[in-house]
């Protein structure tokens, strides 16, 4: 019964598929990653150099210039929890890691997104590729990003930006979709071109659900720091993956519990940031 | 409206919108003069405006009307073609806008049409006067200089000192003056206006209408003005077009509209009119008879004996009014051997020709002798019985003169319209 038809070998072209692309391509993977390596390790070294307490308070004031004061004292005291229980450096190293994670997710997943809401061609491509993203388990990015980034902090990164990155997209397209149809019909009345009617409203009125999006690709990319550790990325999740792999369990409460304390930070300023003044009207 | 209306600003030239994908196979049903239920039955494709054809002269106020799903959004929309006409031609100044690129047409909407949206469609996140300056923001305006013109506008419109706050703070009126505004701002000599007053409140909108009116009169703009509402129509409308499933059926004055509609659809549409809010002094005034002042209290006697009636209105050699005698009056100063200037009544009612009937009530019931109908020289048109007024109201055609004016041979220079 078996054996109809031939067992197609899916897997072993796949293998030959990213093969080729190693050697292809692979001085442009060498820049790809020492360019992201640089920005990473950098940013983890630039961040270290502020005395933590200083860099504490530097942080919950930026919160408090985006989001309420409450966000503030919560941030402040958060950290310096992280700080008091030993992971402030694994933390920061989680943070730069997430961070320009989120930048490329953006980067790429906004003007994708603007793409799609303009176009039912470029959603046909897009949506059924953002299936495929959401449905992947995450693990499985990180097989092909470790062959053509080596192994530590890059592979996770990238493996992280195409995890996070779907919402993005989503909701830009979303968002600017959702302008309700006699704003765009006024832009188009009074003689917009493309980018005008974008840019001046459709953009602007979208930022809410844009910024929900943000959100989202934020957390997803938090959730990637310990799947990102078994590919050699340092931080908070490798403290965590270490402990789990130990059976340390206090260890992984510490580190576990540092992650949700930074999880819930980034996600509160987002969702403030978000729905700051809308109008003169806030909420 | 006693200027000339000649030119043409805007001419609809067969031109024919379907929507959906058969729209080929949907036209040629058309053509074989299928109706808009069964094309949309064969084919699957509505039809929203029907092979039409007119022409909306510089400086006028067209208004279309029509039942809701009868096509006016669709037909005023082929006007700047924010939705593009399956067939036919549309002029703009003589220039057909239906082969425009769109550089072009960006250029024609930037500079000749302006646009008042039903639900207003202002910008929620900018301030008014960022709203205001839309149009002239997008064209590349310094900055100064498009908020003066914007402020000027939104000062044309009533809206001065209201710059910085949101439309979210303001009432649908005045959100409705910001559109206004902002569509005006341009400058543009065309305005659309798709039921721009429908979403208001009724005393609101009457406001609005008028100053519609009065802006128009003073900025002489040419207006297509969308509306379901009859009494709207004829209240600012120059001309009035008629749509019915995607045609027009008729196009024409108000007076037109009303008296002689031309078909079943027309007569059923005009059939509920609150005729007192339509028909003016103009409408049911009589010829008045009159008497020259240097004449005496004799001939005055003696005309309203022979003309059977118990008053004469007294007028200099200009047809001007100044009073009225009775004929009790007239024979008790011929025994005195007074003048009629010394007997005559100078407190008269007198009216504008463009009263409506329905604030005529009142005077017409009080008055002891009928009510005179003046020019704004004072010059007699025409003067009003109690009989016409009830007469009129009822529907009766006899008592309404055709075109708001009745052949007199002391013509008149002003043209009556149905509002002020
Ligand atoms: N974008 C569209 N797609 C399909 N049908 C439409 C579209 N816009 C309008 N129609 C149809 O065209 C007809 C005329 O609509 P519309 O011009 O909006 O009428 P009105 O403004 O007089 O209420 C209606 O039958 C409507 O359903
Ligand atoms: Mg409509």
């Amino acid at each position: 019964m078996d054996k109809i038809l031939p067992r197609l070998p899916f897997a072993e072209w796949i293998d030959n598929g990213v093969d080729w692309l190693v050697v292809t391509f692979g001085t442009v993977f060498d820049g790809i990653s020492d360019f992201l390596k640089g920005i990473v390790e950098g940013s983890v070294e630039w961040l270290d150099m502020v005395p933590s307490i200083l860099l504490a308070v530097l942080f919950a004031l930026l919160a408090w210039f985006v989001s309420t004061r409450r966000i503030a004292l919560f941030t402040l005291i958060g950290l310096l929890f992280i700080d008091y229980l030993g992971y402030w450096y694994p933390m920061l190293q989680m943070l730069a890691l997430v961070l320009t994670s989120v930048f490329f997710a953006l980067i790429i997943g906004i003007p994708v997104g603007i793409w799609g809401s303009q176009q039912a061609t470029a959603r046909k491509i897009i949506n059924p590729l953002l299936d495929l993203m959401q449905t992947m388990p995450a693990f499985v990015y990180l097989l092909p990003a470790i062959f053509f980034f080596n192994i530590g902090v890059v592979p996770g990164v990238v493996a992280s930006v195409i995890f996070s990155m779907p919402p993005t997209i989503r909701l830009t397209m979303l968002g600017i979709q959702q302008v309700p149809k006699d704003l765009i019909e006024a832009t188009e009345a009074f003689g917009s071109t493309t980018w005008q009617r974008l840019s001046k409203v459709q953009i602007p009125l979208a930022k809410p659900t844009i910024m929900a999006g943000v959100n989202q690709s934020i957390m997803l990319s938090l959730s990637m720091v310990v799947i990102a550790s078994m590919v050699g990325a340092p931080g908070l999740g490798e403290e965590v993956y270490r402990a789990v792999t130990q059976l340390k369990t206090g260890v992984g409460f510490e580190a576990g519990l540092s992650i949700v304390i930074v999880a819930i930070i980034l996600d509160r300023v987002t969702q403030h940031a978000g729905k700051k003044k809308q109008g003169g009207i806030t909420k | 409206m006693s200027e000339q209306i000649v030119n043409k600003k805007i001419e609809v030239i067969n031109t024919t919108k379907i929507f959906g994908k058969n729209a080929k196979r949907a036209s040629q049903l058309l053509n074989e003069g299928k109706s808009k239920g069964e094309i949309l039955k064969a084919t699957g494709a509505t039809v929203g405006v029907k092979n039409a054809s007119f022409d909306v002269y510089e400086g006028e106020i067209f208004v279309i009307m029509g039942l809701s799903g009868s096509g006016k959004s669709t037909l005023v929309r082929l006007l700047n073609r924010l939705i593009d006409p399956t067939m036919g031609n549309i002029l703009l100044d003589g220039e057909d806008i239906v082969g425009m690129n769109k550089e072009q047409l960006r250029n024609v909407r930037r500079k000749k049409i302006g646009m008042v949206f039903q639900n207003f469609a202002l910008f929620p996140h900018k301030t008014i006067l960022e709203n205001a300056e839309y149009g002239l923001e997008i064209q590349g305006v310094a900055k100064a200089e498009r908020q003066a013109k914007a402020k000027e506008s939104l000062g044309l419109v009533g809206l001065a000192g209201y710059e910085d706050q949101f439309p979210g703070q303001l009432s649908g009126g005045m959100q409705q003056r910001v559109g206004l505004a902002r569509a005006l701002a341009n400058g543009p000599d065309i305005l659309l206006m798709d039921e721009a007053f429908s979403a208001l409140d009724p005393l609101i909108r009457k406001d609005m209408q008028d100053e519609l009116l009065q802006l128009h009169n003073d900025m002489g703009k040419t207006i297509i003005f969308i509306t379901h509402d009859l009494d709207e129509a004829l209240r600012i409308g120059d001309r009035i077009a008629l749509m019915k499933d995607g045609e027009i059926v008729q196009v024409g004055t108000p007076e037109e509209i009303l008296m002689s509609p031309s078909n079943e659809y027309v007569e059923r549409f005009v059939e509920d009119v609150d005729l007192s809010k339509v028909l003016t002094a103009g409408h049911i005034m009589k010829k008045a008879d009159t008497v020259q002042i240097d004449r005496g209290a004799r001939i005055a006697l003696r005309m309203m004996k022979k003309l059977g009636i118990s008053s004469i209105y007294v007028v200099n050699k200009a047809n001007r009014l100044l009073g009225a005698v009775t004929a009790q009056d007239a024979s008790l100063a011929i025994e005195a051997g007074k003048t009629l200037e010394e007997i005559m009544i100078t407190d008269l009612p007198m009216i504008p020709q463009d009263t409506v009937l329905i604030d005529l009530f009142d005077i017409v019931s009080t008055a002891v002798i009928p009510v005179a109908v003046i020019d704004e020289n004072n010059r007699l048109q025409g003067i009003i019985i109690r009989g016409a007024l009830i007469g009129a109201l009822s529907g009766d055609n006899q008592f309404i003169n055709n075109n708001g004016t009745f052949d007199s041979d002391e013509k008149t220079d002003t043209e009556v319209k149905i509002n002020g």
